[in-house]
């Protein structure tokens, strides 16, 4: 009961700490705009762990945030081999072919404006549909391996990076051609001066969803078939097993993974597209 | 529109044409072991009818996939569960109740960050993280703690025979996938909404505070409205996030059905055509119910004069 | 002023297929420019004076007659790299710098390192941006960045320089001084200019020659020589001449249906 109630108590006092700190006179600092969504995480984890003791939910249902971190701690090995098979293995070598793959296609068919206008719309089509899909077979043509969760983040990633890359291609407006024309730069100054660094901010657009996509891919792709190793695969085999614990930590390894390569992606971006309004506001 | 139709269909019957060729060279190898177990010679055109017509071929061609559906969508029962139809609604019935829950909480969410700082302090970062974050692995757990506690069906069977005579099919284990589905549109509606609620300009905003007008008549007059692309934008990202969901959590839940669960098992079975039936029926899906939501779109933004 | 041509236009005709029937952009242009002109033309929206720079820049390819540039074909001297192009709106590259954005023909046309080091600096100077190479296109306002644009269209040495409305988009203080500024540009180098204008002062103060133009179709109205001496201060704009052929460019517009509705 008192778990219950300090919990309660935590949690007003969360939310007008913050309540105070977003209406102060310091709410543009970078400290409080990294202070606010910290505390609202916090508390958020400490409700969890309050809730779930002072209700003894067992933890076959929603184990405490203090048992997954011991969890995590004990199970380091297995979860970096996990994380190496899953995301070095698997995402990023997935995502690396495809996403290249992609860009090489782009500027291939952008010679041709037959294909971009047979292809374009092909390629949208596709890429709104469940590529997760395709993971069963998959696996059935490329083995248990990473080497098929690799195959099924290349077939996520490709269309939008892909209808990303044609736009951000097509992004410079009328005069900046007309500009290389004047200089009769012929089409590949005008491809490596102009467009390419022009089309920056959409393929870097597209290489953020990516990211995303990446991730969800090997590990989807893993509950379809896998060695005994991987992040999908611990955490369907732990579900199997009723060991919450180590599935939440396995999770939590997931978001890190995936928030950390978007991270990445996004100072890449930074640093590359720097002139763009977007990133100068 | 018709400027493009030559393209697409040039390219659509380049990828048929690699496809068919695709099946001869990844199906010819059972077709060669099968013949040298039977001690026979196979000339080549028997060698590629038969890499046409395998039981279980590596690669199904077209034509088979296309048979397959017609089999189990317009000769089969609706209600069997053999039916492709049958199991479409699962999971279209998943992805429906998951996305009115997702985007409603979603849009709610929204119009709260745009209203309070604090709200949108706090939890504004989360919400982009959590695109960053891989939610689709957490729905093996959510099936099954769900499945624990006994919340897995929408009407329990007391409750719905009470009402209805019986329990419709598709209520039984739908929650859990309707709440992956809602978790997984969730996160883009209100990424989207924040944006579009955000949109209008200084100018108008400072036009609408020259009369005067309270924070729920800028909403109403001007946020929302300005809001509709954006909304659409995130409707339609939302709804196939949501129908992935369903698919997806489809592969824990119990009883086994739906269009993941059809994948699943001819994975089992090695049921290579059903596999593929299955992905086809749900693109056709995905491609309708996006498709549904452009329409909703392009007759909205008219209206509103909203169009280019 | 010699008396070499440097571009002529005999007949030139330029007809565009639109959804809404043919558009008559140029009809019957005969005009020739000399080498050391500084012309203007001027006329409302539709008249063609865009267009006919265009069609000197090999922008446009005419439906009818000639146009020669340098003697050549429109085609040739612009793959002969024969002159610089201002446009309305300064486009440079955001993402090089003002030095980067001026080397960037250079590039293209296989300058060396160190020629091309020596151009920019050249060209800075006589657009007056010197100590502002390094910066970014979006870290100047709207007055230095089209100087840049400008820099960048005098970089490569072409005796033409084209120049369509470059100050359209700047306030009139702005402009005022800009104008000087091009003057004494031009003054310095001895470049032959062509460019458009919708200002009746503008055209009048910069030009040694106006080519007053009227739409529907575009065509020719009237040919003024200035009389103006060619050094000229900002305060010419008040003498008795000036107004006179402003007059007279006003009048030529009417003719041609400028202020009819």
């Amino acid at each position: 009961m008192t778990w219950i109630i300090g919990v309660f108590v935590f949690w007003i006092v969360a939310y007008f700490l913050n309540i105070y700190l977003a209406n102060s006179a310091w709410n543009n600092t970078r400290i409080i705009k990294l202070a606010v969504p910290a505390i609202f995480g916090i508390t958020l984890l400490v409700v969890w762990e309050g809730l779930v003791r002072g209700l003894e939910v067992p933890s076959v249902i929603l184990p405490p945030p203090s048992m997954i971190g011991a969890r995590i701690m004990e199970s380091l090995p297995i979860l970096w081999s996990d994380f190496v098979q899953t995301f070095v293995k698997g995402a990023l070598t997935g995502y690396i072919m495809g996403c290249g793959a992609a860009v090489a296609t782009a500027i291939i068919i952008d010679r041709s404006p037959f294909l971009q206008r047979g292809l374009l719309p092909v390629g949208n089509f596709i890429a709104a549909l469940p590529i997760i899909g395709t993971a069963p077979i998959l696996v059935m043509w490329f083995g248990f391996d990473w080497h098929s969760k690799a195959a099924v983040v290349v077939v996520m990633v490709f269309f939008p990076m892909l209808v990303n890359t044609v736009q951000g291609l097509a992004a410079t407006d009328n005069m900046q051609r007309d500009l290389m024309r004047t200089y009769a730069g012929g089409y590949w100054n005008t491809l490596f001066k102009l467009r390419l660094p022009a089309a920056m901010p959409a393929i870097f657009n597209g290489l953020k969803i990516a990211t995303t996509l990446a991730l969800i891919g090997a590990i989807v792709a893993e509950f379809f078939g896998s060695p005994t190793v991987g992040m999908g695969f611990r955490i369907s085999v732990e579900v199997g097993r009723l060991g919450l614990d180590m599935v939440w930590a396995e999770i939590t390894v997931a978001a890190l993974a995936g928030s950390a390569f978007y991270g990445v992606i996004a100072m890449i971006e930074k640093g590359v597209t720097f002139w763009h309004p977007s990133q100068r506001s | 529109m018709m400027r493009n139709l030559f393209p697409i269909l040039t390219v659509v019957a380049a990828i048929m044409v690699i496809w068919y060729a695709a099946s001869i060279g990844m199906n010819k190898k059972w077709t060669y072991d099968q013949a040298g177990r039977a001690g026979e010679e196979v000339s080549f055109t028997e060698m590629v009818a038969d890499t046409w017509a395998q039981d279980r071929p590596v690669l199904p061609a077209p034509h088979q996939v296309v048979a397959e559906l017609y089999r189990t969508t317009v000769l089969k029962n609706v209600t069997s569960k053999r039916s492709l139809v049958f199991h479409g609604w699962i999971t279209l019935s998943a992805t429906l109740l998951g996305f009115v829950f997702g985007t409603g909480m979603g849009i709610l969410l929204a119009v709260g960050i745009v209203h309070n700082r604090a709200m949108d302090m706090g939890v504004m970062p989360w919400a982009i993280a959590s695109q960053t974050i891989p939610i689709l692995a957490i729905a093996p757990m959510i099936v099954v703690v769900m499945s624990t506690v006994g919340a897995t069906d929408l009407l329990g069977k007391e409750t719905a025979t009470a009402l209805f005579g019986y329990q419709p099919a598709f209520m039984k284990g739908i929650l859990p996938k309707a709440v992956i589905a809602a978790y997984l549109s969730f996160f883009p509606v209100v990424v989207g909404m924040v944006k579009g609620l955000r949109s209008p300009d200084h100018m108008q905003l400072d036009l609408l505070k020259t009369y005067n007008a309270s924070k729920s008549r800028t909403f109403w007059s001007l946020r929302m409205p300005s809001s509709t692309p954006y909304l659409f934008t995130s409707l339609k990202i939302g709804m196939a996030a949501a129908l992935v969901g369903a698919i997806v959590s489809e592969l824990s839940a119990v009883p086994l059905r739906g269009l993941g669960a059809r994948m699943l098992t001819g994975s089992y079975y090695g049921q290579t055509i059903q596999i593929w039936a299955a992905l086809f029926a749900a693109a056709a899906l995905a491609a309708t119910l996006v498709a549904m939501i452009s329409w909703i779109e392009r007759r909205s933004l008219k209206k509103m004069g909203m169009t280019q | 002023m010699s008396q070499e041509v440097v571009i002529q236009a005999k007949n030139l005709d330029l007809i565009f297929p639109t959804n809404d029937g043919d558009v008559h952009a140029l009809n019957d242009i005969n005009l020739d420019i000399h080498k050391g002109d500084f012309v203007s033309f001027i006329g409302p929206s539709g008249c063609g004076k865009t267009t006919f720079l265009r069609t000197i820049a090999a922008l446009e390819t005419p439906t009818g007659g000639t146009v020669t540039v340098n003697g050549m074909t429109a085609d040739e001297a612009r793959k002969n790299r024969a002159y610089g192009y201002v446009f309305q709106a300064a486009g440079l590259y955001p993402w090089r710098t003002i030095r980067g954005n001026i080397k960037l023909p250079l590039e293209i046309m296989g300058y060396s390192k160190e020629e091309q080091e020596k151009h920019v600096n050249h060209v800075l100077d006589l657009v007056d941006l010197r100590g502002f190479g390094k910066k970014f296109p979006w870290q100047l306002s709207g007055g230095m960045q089209q100087r840049a644009s400008i820099a960048r269209a005098l970089a490569f040495d072409a005796d033409i320089l084209l120049m369509d409305e470059p100050f359209g988009a700047l306030d009139e203080i702005v402009r005022d001084h800009l104008n000087e500024q091009l003057l004494q540009l031009w003054d310095r180098t001895n470049k032959t200019i062509a460019f458009v204008t919708h200002s009746i002062p503008e055209a009048v103060y910069l030009s040694t020659k106006i080519v007053v133009m009227s739409p529907r179709p575009g065509r020719i109205a009237d040919v003024i020589e200035s009389t103006l001496p060619r050094i000229r201060p900002l305060d010419i704009r008040d003498s008795q001449e000036f107004q006179d052929i402003a007059h007279r460019v006003r009048e030529g517009l009417r003719a041609g249906h400028a202020y009819d509705d």
